[in-house]
């Protein structure tokens, strides 16, 4: 009897032990990428309206040539658009796909889809953007004109990318809903197509919700793959062929030759703390919908 | 029961390891500064080398050579950008720290003046075409109207009527920096498309219709056409007697005079074991065969 007291209070004290481990490290994680990203508008003294809405990002040029300026407005919208676009190409296939798995072929569907989207998503990045830049850009340059690295080929990669979160997630939802409304539906004469377009998915609303907000985090959070492919040009993009530069794309770009302290280094971590706050609001909005569709 | 006591024995496993690993982690960094300021003369002890992608396989490649000769010492090389290895060194994080560019044009002249330079190795460069735009030869002030946007078709220099696709790399490469205040005479360039490593550049330009973009003599492999300036081919021997200006020095700074093995390690470097072999075959230009100098304000003099 005394052993196993001794057991549950040592294990209790493990599990707290890693328990406040994670949060020490998600704290501390937080607190450093905003003391970094902050220190650009207090010891660089940047104003906060010239970051986020200026499109001149001119770090290396001295005071007398009308620098440094870091306005990161181009690499703002670049992300966003790239996030935007992909997430409109996947988040209705996604959730079609995942209906075909869970409700029009659950045999095979299961057997056999299932497998594919996870082996999708388990190609790295680095694969996704080399295929990219192999393929997609040559075709999008002789289909389309301009030089094919482009917005449109980053959102293509993306939206392939986030595809496999959008339907696991979706799959698991609708899998997750009680089997006597289907049952129900049925019974009240409703055809496949009925049930699934008026009980099903409007009941796993919330749960299809939150599959596109994490692919939607997931693309607007990848660096690599889409780096690869947009031509990273510091602009405001002015069409779908044009070449763009997101934040995450910017700082993988510049990272590596910059000193730290310097406005450049701080310009950068202030865009990593821009990532960070959108992922936070992200994880914000899951929580909010997540709560709303238990109600 | 039993199995409980698996569990609880694979928790405490798990927690001393994180404790052992980083304790481990901190105790070493301790040892290697200690050894680093203690250490003096006797080749043993340990030094890390911090910064340049575009040096880096060679310092690495020296170091391996090293070790082989002195058991007891460990070189550490690390990659991570010319702007790392300054601010790491100047911090004293790391005992040498590679550049591709004068530690004056990356930080504070007061921090920049504590270090001391070692001029290893020269590498030269060169705007490279797609083969297909069928021009090799451009003046100077062709390829500054190239690059700001002034010309933009390649029939305009008497090529393929192809429209000209710009190449960057990002701004704070010290390949771009070197190419804009030598070859562009310092002139803003058009925004073109960016790319962050040499080899991805390497690859677009050679595949796509009309680009042209820049690259280190070490990265032509025939898959691009280098382009002469004023009718100068870009080649060793052009660089070495100062004819064919695009050029940089790869740097490695000390804090202070270099000291115990880095003094070591940096001799070594400029040993003709490294000069004339490694240096050679890796495509960089051996620091002891140039007849000229350059300065931070951009100025040639004969050596």
């Amino acid at each position: 009897m005394k052993k196993r007291l001794f057991y549950d209070k040592a294990g209790h004290g493990v599990t707290m032990l890693c328990a406040a481990f994670v949060i020490i490290l998600t704290i501390s994680i937080i607190y450093y990428i905003g003391s970094k990203g902050l220190s650009t508008f207090f010891s660089n003294e940047v104003s906060l309206w010239e970051f986020l809405f200026s499109d001149q990002w001119r770090p290396d040029r001295s005071p007398g040539e009308g620098g440094p300026q870091v306005g990161s407005l181009a690499f703002i919208i670049g992300s966003i658009s790239v996030t935007l676009l992909s997430v409109a190409i996947s988040a209705p296939l996604g959730v079609i796909v995942a209906v075909f798995i869970v409700e029009i072929a659950p045999g095979w569907g299961q057997r056999l889809l299932q497998p594919a989207v996870e082996l999708l998503a388990g190609i790295p990045s680095v694969v996704y953007g080399y295929i990219g830049l192999s393929l997609l850009v040559p075709v999008i340059r002789s289909l389309f004109g301009g030089g094919g690295f482009s917005m449109m080929a980053g959102f293509l990669v993306l939206s392939i990318m986030i595809l496999p979160t959008i339907i696991s997630v979706s799959t698991d939802t609708l899998r997750a809903q009680p089997v006597e409304w289907k049952h129900a539906s049925y019974a009240l004469g409703a055809t496949r197509w009925q049930t699934i377009r008026m009980a099903i998915i409007p009941a796993a609303r919330s749960g299809l919700i939150t599959a596109v907000v994490l692919g939607m985090a997931r693309a607007f959070g990848e660096a690599l793959a889409v780096q690869m492919v947009i031509g990273n040009t510091r602009e405001i993009p002015t069409s779908i062929l044009s070449p763009i530069m997101t934040l995450t794309s910017a700082i993988t770009m510049d990272m590596g030759a910059t000193v730290q302290g310097s406005i450049w280094n701080s310009a950068l971590w202030s865009m990593g703390l821009l990532l960070l706050l959108m992922s936070l609001f992200f994880i914000m909005i899951v929580r909010c919908v997540v709560r709303r569709g238990a109600v | 029961m039993k199995r409980g006591i698996k569990v609880f024995a694979l928790l405490v496993g798990i927690v001393l390891l994180m404790a052992v690993v980083t304790g481990c982690g901190s105790g070493k960094n301790n040892q290697q500064s200690e050894e680093g300021q203690v250490q003096s003369g006797g080749s043993e002890g340990s030094i890390t080398a911090v910064g340049s992608s575009a040096l880096q396989p060679l310092v690495e490649e020296a170091a391996k050579q090293f070790m082989t000769d002195n058991p007891k010492t460990q070189i550490v090389v690390q990659g991570g950008g010319s702007g790392t290895g300054l601010s790491q060194v100047s911090s004293g994080a790391s005992d040498i720290g590679n550049s591709d560019v004068f530690a004056e044009e990356k930080l504070k002249a007061e921090e920049a003046s504590q270090l001391v330079d070692h001029k290893v190795c020269v590498v030269g460069m060169a705007a490279v075409v797609n083969p297909d735009v069928r021009v090799d030869n451009v003046t100077q002030q062709q390829l500054i109207d190239i690059f700001t946007g002034k010309i933009t078709n390649w029939k305009e220099l008497g090529g393929a009527d192809v429209k000209i696709q710009l190449v960057n790399r990002p701004s704070s490469s010290g390949t771009r920096a070197t190419f804009k205040a030598i070859a562009l005479k310092g002139a803003e360039e058009a925004k073109g498309i960016e790319q962050d490593s040499s080899g991805t550049v390497r690859k677009i330009i050679s595949e796509t219709p009309g680009a042209i973009g820049y690259l280190a003599l070490s990265y032509l492999d025939g898959s691009v056409t280098p382009l002469k300036l004023d009718g100068i081919e870009p080649t060793k021997e052009n660089i070495i007697n100062g004819k064919y200006p695009v050029w940089a020095y790869e740097h490695m700074y000390t804090k202070g005079d270099a000291t115990g093995l880095a003094k070591e390690f940096l001799d070594y470097m400029l040993s003709d074991d490294v000069q004339k072999s490694l240096v050679v075959d890796l495509g960089y230009i051996p620091s002891t065969e140039m007849q000229i100098e350059r300065d931070v304000q951009g100025n040639v003099t004969p050596k």
